[in-house]
């Protein structure tokens, strides 16, 4: 076991890990942030992806040992300060962006991430930042036309409801 | 004008802020005091002989608390089959026993025949490591022809690979043949119905416990319908007493059918758990997941159509290979039969259907109910089949297809298969599909992607289902094991908020937020007071659960009916409040008035009179609040629609890309829009993954060779359109109470058809004899027809 | 997972000290070698982190010749102008969240037979720089995950001298999002060279073919009277050899008409 210390969410966390521990596996079960979901092996699928140093990453194909010293913001950390859902928080409410709500973290901070770099993107580019993220529920439909919401476009256009 | 709250109001949903802050709970994020982890040994051979399990070395390994093997459920039951089908010749269907554990022989890959149990998830995985199984591989049996011809058994009692022989309608197999056989024009397609694995991307899970001091068992499940998953492990698996096992299904990451069912690995966990004293859990990974969990689809059709030489529909026969895989999961017969067959008439006046459905037992994995279940299997065997006639008889395919729909005047309508469809418009909606689809634009998007080098192609498609399971008495009759009414309780606290506990589980179709709609409409109150309780046994009446586009239309259905039982009571309560008659008494907008005065007392007021009865008529009326009613459907209901698909061809490398989805739908009254087209949003994205990537693909040997996202594709963000959806031509359902129909699998049901017929127009137009292509169309495969 | 210690070295010197372990293995970015160990596919003794390496780091332009660090993750590599048809094929790799982790000294070490930036390598005559030598590209490449590289020995950077006209055109296997065939195509002053990945059991390799002919004219109809042999192509349940046999054609052909 070594000892591993991150800021996760802004707070300075520390924990004993075997070589082989995720990221995902010690947020989920040493720190108790099970936000972060692990939907598959094989780096696919990205409920899991959280920012580590301020990118996006699947934390389920990094070890927790890699992140020694990083800083961590994972779905727990995306709230206003007031609690309030941030501005990408609100708009998958406001679009109904989610339904089963399991790759819905990932999703919100994938979404976060291509914000961050790209402010007004396209469908297109929307779309295709979304590659490493499934979701099974929604047809993306609604998650492309959140995320355009969120990032101040006028969405009106895209069909209804 | 869209209304901003209540029944018909476009609602935000209120679960939503849990799962986009982290803080929703599915069952893997559950650790429980002492909790122990299991990992199970799994097959790698699809079929073999157990010769023996030594598992000693495996207990000895650090962290080790308990081994398992099928020896240590011999004296148990087995995981049932909830529908008994009989065959043509009156044999009932043939039932093996599918046992907690493989024992004798494992019969899948990934069939477990032993798990362990231990301190931390990764000692346990390295003890299965250590169990030593000797398992004399056999050959596989994969192909369903070869199963029903060869002397090699999946399962060797039943000294068949055939489970049943089914017919429907038996009485009008002789009529349809001879319909068939003099038609002025007949078309026949042969084609495959491709198996999917429903992949939820919440992988399987299960936490098992046991309270030594009392008896209780909990387990925490994934599960879609607590109340059945507690019904099978009680009355035929591990026989644990009703009311000394709790269910409970938290947060579930989707279902799509895969979670309907009982597994073993849910058995396991409880049983180990009392043996070790201590919680049990179990998570399944990715592949475990493709490797076990129910499938879906996977028929292999030949269809007939015939027609008269004005095009009109004399009969459909069909002859179908369904394969149910190693074991036959609950649902598994239901499936391929009478939520198939029933739907071989489509939403047409054809006089004769005839069916025939050979269940096949093959070295794969159970092959059960998945987002459509059946109706996608007869859907698309019946609207390609028309195209195919259409462009055989040189008609238009969307005028035959309204020449033989059934109008609005024959309602209530019997169908040549058997149900009675008790309301539709499907000219209406095939009118509102050409406007929203922009048809008349189509030969201008055509000629601007030629310019490209593209095949564009149309295709069109007409669906009618039957979703809201369903009545008990009809299913009773037809071989159902259960009943498929559902429940709700309304309790009405003395605070003036309200606990509605429903049998159905919410799992993506935000019933916490369209439940309180319907109950707050009816009430007249604000339904922020109202909160859904769902998923656990303990809490919750005994209803059936959340599958077969159900929720609505009958738990939501029973939520109306216990919620007039509260107006009533609560109008007596008002009547002796206002010294009036509660015949007088008129509820509106949340308040109770007698009628032609102005005397009244708010819903909150009577609310607290009955938890507090001071002057309140004891002898008349009982304290409290609450009220719990079941409902059992009269019917199906019978949501239908029209759709509509573009999509451009790459004639260099068979590529297909869809431009342009439409579907319309008709699913009656509409309680919240939002809801409803995400879900048919979600159901046209696992429909156009049917048909052009999804490939579930086992080799000759019984190895998946799909078994992760690197070879299963999954629709990706960029594999998809912007979708126009449409639900304004509703006709209301006529036998349940808010007059709504199944909205859940409409989606995955109506597309298929609707993408394939398209592929097919591109290629024609491109001047290729191409008349059909099997699911899913791949690049590879619509480049190799091209050839 | 089976377990394994984690080392991070913060020079080459260390880490290549730190892969004398018997079975110790290098780890890039591990967007490949995470989920081969948790399938329990390989039991490294230790994992030898590259990333804090930081003379592995970074891309720097030395005349014609663009040099990128072997722990050089595929996103910054997306972001360099100066070589587009590579900066575009890294923009493609995986996916962003892989693109943020993922290393080119970890693929070409691993050489997958459909990744993408063994085709780059080889269709510029990229040299291969590890801790004890440089090795050329065409000797690189040594079939489906096989490579020259000697046990315990890094990839420390890969220089690729910038073509006049490049691209890379992908046609991705639908599930993975790897190359079902990839076809890079590079023209230097001294003629053309096509690489091809995920079409053949042997891996990466050139298609000397079309090299010799779009040499002597640099056009997609130069392709025309040719033809690719699907002997020894992959086929598996994407697509038949004779399938990726055409597409190779096809891909090529675009690549050609996407770098005029």
């Amino acid at each position: 076991m070594t000892k591993v210390t991150m800021t996760v969410n802004g707070k300075s966390v520390s924990g004993d890990v075997e070589g082989r521990t995720l990221l995902a596996s010690f947020l989920r079960e040493d720190q108790g942030l099970t936000g972060t979901h692990i939907g598959c092996d094989t780096s696919q699928c990205g409920a899991c992806v959280v920012h580590v140093d301020g990118v996006a990453v699947k934390s389920c194909t990094m070890l927790a040992a890699e992140a020694d010293g990083a800083s961590v913001d994972t779905i727990e950390g995306q709230a206003n300060a007031d609690g309030s859902l941030n501005v990408i928080q609100q708009a998958f409410q406001d679009h109904h962006g989610l339904q089963c709500g399991f790759c819905t973290p990932g999703m919100v901070m994938s979404a976060a991430a291509l914000l961050k770099d790209n402010p007004k993107p396209t469908e297109q580019e929307v779309r295709e930042y979304l590659e490493g993220n499934i979701c099974r529920c929604t047809g993306y439909h609604n998650i492309v036309k959140a995320i355009m919401a969120a990032s101040g476009q006028d969405v009106t256009a895209i069909a209804a409801e | 004008m869209p209304k901003d709250t209540g029944i018909g109001a476009a609602t935000v949903r209120r679960e939503d802020v849990r799962f986009l802050t982290g803080t929703g709970e599915y069952t893997d994020d559950i650790q429980l005091a002492k909790q122990t982890y299991a990992v199970f040994a799994r097959s790698t051979v699809a079929h073999g002989t157990i010769k023996s399990i030594d598992t000693s070395a495996a207990e000895a390994m650090p962290g080790v608390l308990a081994v398992f093997t099928g020896e240590d459920f011999v004296e148990v039951g087995g995981n049932p089959a909830g529908w008994l089908i009989n065959s043509r010749d009156g044999e009932p269907m043939k039932e093996p026993k599918r046992p907690v554990l493989a024992h004798g022989k494992v019969r899948h890959v990934g069939d477990a025949y032993a798990a362990v149990i231990a301190e931390t998830a990764q000692q346990a995985r390295d003890a299965v490591e250590a169990i030593e199984a000797d398992i004399e591989e056999l050959d596989a049996i994969v192909d369903m022809n070869a199963a029903l011809s060869g002397s090699n058994f999946v399962h060797d009692e039943i000294g068949t690979n055939q489970c049943f022989d089914w017919g429907w309608i038996e009485d009008n197999r002789e009529a349809t043949d001879n319909a068939i056989k003099n038609a002025h024009h007949v078309t026949t397609l042969e084609l495959v119905n491709n198996r999917l694995v429903p992949n939820a991307m919440e992988p399987r899970a299960s936490i098992g416990s046991y309270k030594a001091s009392t008896g209780e068992y909990t387990l925490h499940t994934t599960s879609q319908n607590p109340h059945l998953t507690r019904l099978l492990i009680s009355a035929f698996v591990l026989g644990i007493p009703e009311n000394m096992l709790t269910v409970i299904a938290p947060d579930v990451g989707g279902g799509f059918g895969s979670k309907i069912y009982h597994y073993g690995e849910e058995a396991l966990v409880l049983a180990a758990a009392k043996k070790i004293g201590r919680p049990v859990k179990w998570t399944a990974d990715r592949t475990e997941s493709f490797l076990t969990d129910a499938h879906g689809r996977d028929h292999v059709t030949k269809i007939e159509l015939a027609l008269d030489k004005d095009g009109k529909f004399l009969a459909f026969r069909t002859d179908t290979k369904a394969n149910v895989g190693a074991y036959l999961s609950n649902f598994s017969t239901a499936t391929p039969t009478f939520l198939h067959g029933t739907l071989m008439a489509g939403n047409y006046t054809v006089p004769l259907v005839y069916v025939n459905v050979k269940a096949v037992f093959t070295n794969t994995a159970p092959v059960d109910a998945y987002r459509g279940a059946g109706r996608p299997e007869a859907t698309y065997s019946i609207e390609r089949v028309i195209d195919k006639a259409a462009r055989e008889l040189g008609m238009d395919p969307i005028e035959l297809r309204r020449k033989n729909f059934v109008k609005p005047d024959q309602y209530p309508f019997a169908s040549a298969a058997g149900l009675e469809y008790d309301a539709g418009n499907y000219d209406a909606l095939m009118d509102k599909m050409e406007e929203v689809a922009d048809v008349a634009g189509f030969e201008a998007r055509r000629k601007e992607s030629e310019a490209k080098g593209l095949l564009r192609g149309f295709g069109v498609n007409a669906y009618i289902e039957a979703c809201g399971i369903a009545p008990s008495n009809l299913v009773g009759v037809l071989g159902s094991r259960v009943g498929l009414y559902d429940a709700a309780t309304v309790r009405v606290n003395a605070t003036g908020n309200l606990s509605v506990m429903v049998g159905a589980h919410s799992h993506g179709q935000g019933h916490e937020t369209a439940f309180p709609q319907v109950v707050a409409e009816m009430l007249g109150i604000d339904p922020g007071v109202i909160d859904i309780v769902h998923g656990d046994t303990s809490k919750i009446p005994f209803g059936m659960g959340t599958y077969g586009s159900r929720s609505l239309a009958v738990c939501g259905s029973a939520v109306v009916r216990a919620t007039e039982k509260i107006i009533n009571k609560a109008k007596k309560i008002a009547g002796h409040m206002l010294e009036a008659s509660e015949h007088d008494i008129t509820l509106a907008d949340g308040v109770f008035s007698v009628s032609g005065t102005d005397k009244s007392v708010t819903f909150g007021e009577v609310a607290l009179k009955a938890y507090i009865p001071h002057e309140y008529p004891l002898e008349d009326i009982e304290p409290g609040l609450e009220e719990t009613a079941f409902y059992d459907p009269a019917n199906f209901t019978y949501p239908s629609g029209a759709y509509a698909c573009e999509v451009e061809v790459d004639p260099e490398t068979g590529k297909v890309t869809v431009d342009r989805m439409t579907a319309v739908d008709d699913f009656g009254n509409v309680i919240n829009p939002m809801i409803v087209t995400g879900q048919v949003h979600g159901g046209l994205a696992q429909g156009i993954g049917q048909a052009l990537v999804e490939n579930t693909t086992y080799d000759e040997n019984g190895q998946l060779l799909s078994a992760s996202y690197m070879d299963y594709t999954m629709p990706r963000a960029d594999d998809m359109p912007m979708f126009a959806v449409d639900h304004s031509q509703g006709t209301p359902c006529t036998h349940n109470p808010l007059g709504v129909k199944g909205c859940g699998e409409a989606g995955a049901i109506g597309s298929p058809p609707t993408v394939v017929n398209a592929v097919i127009d591109a290629l024609q137009s491109g001047g290729k004899d191409v008349k059909h292509i099997d699911m899913p169309v791949s690049p590879a495969r619509v480049w190799e027809a091209m050839q | 997972m089976y377990n394994f210690d984690v080392e991070k070295p913060g020079t080459i010197a260390e880490a290549a000290t730190a892969m004398r372990v018997e079975d110790a293995q290098a780890l890039g970015g591990g967007q490949t070698l995470i989920p081969t160990l948790k399938q329990r596919l390989a039991g490294p003794s230790k994992l030898v982190s590259l990333k804090g390496v930081a003379e592995m780091q970074g891309i720097s332009k030395d005349g014609n010749t663009l040099r990128i660090g072997g722990a050089t993750i595929h996103a910054a590599v997306a972001a360099e102008g100066s070589y587009s048809a590579l900066a575009a094929l890294a923009a493609h790799i995986g996916d962003p969240a892989v693109r943020n982790r993922g290393t080119i000294g970890g693929s070409l070490a691993n050489n997958d037979p459909a990744a993408c930036y063994p085709a780059a390598a080889l269709a510029s005559g990229a040299t291969i720089v590890t801790n004890t030598r440089e090795i050329a590209a065409d000797d690189y490449f040594q079939g489906m995950f096989d490579t020259a590289l000697d046990e315990g020995e890094i990839i420390t950077a890969v220089s690729f001298p910038i073509p006049q006209a490049a691209n890379y055109q992908k046609f991705v296997q639908p599930a993975s999002r790897f190359a079902l065939v990839g076809v890079f195509v590079a023209k230097y002053t001294d003629g053309v060279r096509v690489a091809v990945t995920g079409a053949s059991n042997e891996g990466v390799f050139r298609w000397t073919e079309a090299e010799t002919a779009l040499s002597a004219n640099f056009s997609a109809t130069a392709l025309d009277g040719l033809s690719v042999s699907p002997d020894n192509m992959i086929t598996d349940l994407h697509g038949s050899a004779t399938y990726r046999a055409h597409l190779v054609k096809v891909m090529t052909g675009r690549a050609v008409t996407a770098a005029s």
